[in-house]
């Protein structure tokens, strides 16, 4: 039994199933930050102070986070736009250099995480970091989440593209949506969080 | 016109299925990939949470009826923790009260309303091979089973399951025992597998429609369905993101939901405060009120389905049904606050909230009414399913008006939290929701197993039913309305002012063991159907919609051949057809 319009596009909705999919997916996190960052408001605008993101964040290294999230979104469409011109090479380089910047996000948040401890800056210490930890912490787990999917495609997923490589270019573009999600996520909390 | 044909006809879709793939028993009844299956699983899943928590209020209408009486045998049973000597603990009350709404609401009523009928029905009423992401569907009934498990495991944590209501408000819920932080897990799982299942439904129902389905063609349980898939992919992540915010409350001992200068058994907690409680509130019923909703709208296109089919008429209004439908998914995200007018959240909003209200009742009364109005003049056919129908237009009704009073902000500050709110919605969702999703059961059972329920037991049931609900709900209204607070552990015994309503607290225990003897019948009827109940045709309705131009069972794929939808889905009495029904899949009329 085959399900319709996996890969093909139905003719009436000029969809597929993937793209339509990805784009509610899409909607329902866009419910989830959004409830957070409504959170956020209403917390902020019931305090009596509020601290400047700068007294407890590094805003260098958020920025250099900030453009190393953006050139991911950058290689990730051009990882796409390889498989589209039909070459699986260029695509594994783009493909792995949008999971190193993945990486390098990472790291950099570890650093930033493990100064916050270090100077015993703790979720608990005031509902400013409460929420700075938990919205970078749920964006974190969406980074590490959108690296696993990348990686399973550079990696063993990239079999399908030799049987059928419409519906890998698919799927490299569904995952791209996502990734660009988790990109436009945290160009919302760079200012929010850091400069507001 | 006359009676289905009851010879078993040549059953072409089981011996089809036996040499179609050779699957294990486990990955043919388990861990299944078809959303028929998946459907059933879901359905039985959720028909044995129903049960439990149909038991967890049996427990509590006893320490209502009779408070602090020992409880014959049952309470030796529970153990010296929860009911010592037999005589329930106010911990052990609150326990039971906060995971009866919790199980009947997310494991019960929504699994069977969206998870079990959405996945068998829906896919068959559209004429599609199958789900559009069957693995996903596979992976959300795990998740659902998963948060049922991590939920049902909180009952035997130390200090006992969530005891802040299901509401689960803050702060209360934030300092509660263990047992709250699973329910916030559990919640999680529960989330998730509706994510997923509402992403299928929706893609499924705009991609996989049968050639000449057209929107206006569907039949309005698959309206209903891809309203309420709209409303669970959009509501619910915020209460995703409330129990995160609640899990690091309770985890990383941050003050999302703690005021400053909380007191605690007479201690100033040592949280840093600066959060808000009302937060909490917000973000809960922001999903919590599309979540009626999700509670209703399936069981409205059951209905619709069953009267259309009974009545033997098209139904009244088709397409102002489904505008109305669209339009209550809109509301219903903006009338949450209508469940916060006593928190002191101000008049302005209130005013809002209350006129927002005002304005969802309008819908929801044009679909009640074109369902009623649907049985003018109509041929009907009073059968179990049709029953369990009729059975809910007044139920549902009584339920809805009775929420008027509260969505008014002067007479709710009377009735708020009072027995009277808990009379209103389980009128919605007990005698309404649960009555449309066993008429459901009834009418798609020959569809599922290829036979037919027992139509004495059935009437036995609904009747039971029918009578026993409203001995349970009545009351409720009474005991409300002379002002007995929902959450009494004694059910208002220490109320001066209540004592002449309390005597209807022992009507409605008695209902409710009344109610459950009732069940039994369902129950056999349901098991010895499989097995031993009439074979039936694969029309046996002789009703219109494409599910039932399928084999029963319909095998894997559905369809022997792929069906075409010509016509509307409720051509019913055509004037000048030979028979009194048109179905969709019948290239020429007449």
């Amino acid at each position: 039994m085959e399900i319709p319009y996996t890969v093909a596009v139905r003719p009436d909705t000029g969809l597929n199933n993937g793209k339509i999919a990805i784009w509610l997916f899409l909607a329902s996190e866009v419910m989830l930050f959004g409830s957070l960052f409504a959170s956020y408001i209403m917390l902020r605008v019931g305090a009596e102070t509020w601290p400047a993101g700068a007294t407890y964040l590094n805003i260098p290294l958020a920025t250099l986070n900030t453009v190393v999230l953006i050139s991911s979104s950058v290689t990730m469409v051009l990882a796409w736009a390889s498989l589209v011109k039909g070459s699986f090479g260029r695509f594994r380089v783009f493909m792995a250099i949008t999971i190193l910047c993945g990486l390098v996000f990472l790291v950099v948040k570890y650093f930033e995480y493990s100064a916050k401890f270090h100077h015993g800056y703790l979720p608990s210490t005031n509902t400013f970091l409460a929420i700075y930890f938990t919205l970078t912490g749920l964006h974190g787990l969406h980074v590490v989440g959108g690296m696993a999917v990348n990686a399973w495609l550079w990696g063993p997923g990239s079999a399908m593209w030799k049987v059928d490589p419409l519906h890998f270019t698919n799927r490299v573009e569904n995952a791209g949506l996502f990734w660009h999600l988790v990109d436009l996520v945290w160009i919302f909390l760079f200012p929010v969080l850091y400069l507001l | 016109m006359g009676p289905e044909p009851a010879v078993a006809r040549h059953r072409e879709g089981a011996a089809h299925e036996a040499h179609h793939e050779e699957l294990g028993f486990l990955w043919k009844y388990v861990f299944s990939t078809d959303h028929k299956t998946i459907g059933i699983q879901y359905a039985i899943t959720g028909l044995l949470f129903l049960l439990f928590g149909f038991g967890l209020m049996m427990l509590m209408r006893w320490q209502l009826a009779y408070p602090q009486s020992a409880l014959p045998w049952l309470g030796a049973l529970l153990g010296e923790a929860r009911m010592p000597g037999g005589t329930m603990l106010p911990e052990f009350y609150n326990e039971l009260g906060a995971m009866h709404g919790t199980i009947m609401v997310f494991l019960g009523v929504v699994p069977l309303g969206v998870g079990g009928f959405g996945n068998f029905v829906l896919p068959l009423q559209i004429g599609a091979p199958d789900m559009a992401f069957p693995r996903i569907n596979m992976a959300s009934y795990w998740s659902y089973f998963a948060g049922g498990v991590v939920m049902l495991g909180s009952f035997f944590v130390p200090g006992g399951a969530a005891q802040s209501g299901w509401t689960s408000y803050a702060p209360l819920s934030v300092i509660a025992g263990t047992g709250q932080t699973w329910w916030l897990i559990g919640m999680v799982f529960l989330i998730t597998s509706s994510l997923l299942g509402s992403i299928n439904f929706i893609v499924t129902t705009i991609q996989l429609r049968a050639p000449g389905l057209s929107y206006f063609r569907l039949p309005f349980f698959v309206w209903a369905q891809l309203v309420t898939s709209f409303l669970l992919l959009l509501a619910f992540p915020p209460l995703e993101g409330a129990a995160f915010l609640q899990l690091m409350d309770r985890i990383a001992n941050t003050s999302f939901f703690l005021p400053s200068g909380l007191v605690v058994s007479g201690q100033v907690l040592g949280a840093t405060g600066g959060g808000n409680p009302l937060l909490w509130q917000h973000l809960f019923w922001f999903l919590a009120h599309p979540e009626v909703y999700v509670l209703i709208l399936p069981a409205l296109g059951i209905v619709a389905e069953v009267v259309a089919n009974n009545s033997r008429r098209p139904l009244f209004g088709y397409r102002p049904m489904v505008y109305s439908v669209i339009f209550v998914g809109f509301m219903s995200f903006i009338v949450w606050a209508h469940h916060m007018f006593i928190t002191g959240m101000g008049t302005t909003m209130a005013t809002f909230f209350q006129t927002t209200t005002m304005i969802i009742s309008i819908p929801s009364v044009v679909i009640l009414t074109a369902l009623i109005v649907s049985l003018w003049g109509g041929s009907i056919r009073y059968n179990t399913p049709m029953l369990f129908a009729l059975g809910f237009l007044p139920m549902f009704g009584i339920g809805g008006l009775t929420g008027l009073p509260l969505g008014l902000t002067a007479s709710d500050i009377h009735l708020h939290d009072t027995y009277y709110v808990i009379g209103h919605f389980h009128y919605v969702v007990a005698p309404g929701s649960l009555f449309a999703l066993f008429a459901g059961i009834y009418y798609w059972f020959p569809k599922a197993t290829g036979r037919a329920m027992s139509e004495l037991l059935g009437k036995i049931h609904f009747w039971g039913s029918l009578v026993f609900m409203n001995v349970i709900f009545l009351p409720f209204l009474l005991i409300g309305l002379a002002g007995v607070s929902r959450r009494l552990y004694d059910g208002g015994a220490s109320y001066a002012h209540a004592q002449h309503v309390l005597p209807w607290n022992e009507v409605s225990s008695i209902g409710a063991w009344c109610l459950a003897l009732f069940q039994i019948p369902f129950i056999v009827n349901f098991f010895w159907s499989v097995f031993r109940g009439r074979r039936v045709s694969e029309n046996p309705w002789e009703a219109t919609t494409l599910e039932w131009a399928a084999p029963s069972p319909p095998p894997h794929g559905n369809f022997l051949r792929l069906p075409e939808a010509h016509r509307g889905p409720y051509e019913y009495s055509v004037p000048g057809a030979a028979r009194d029904y048109l179905p969709q899949w019948e290239p020429s009329g007449a």
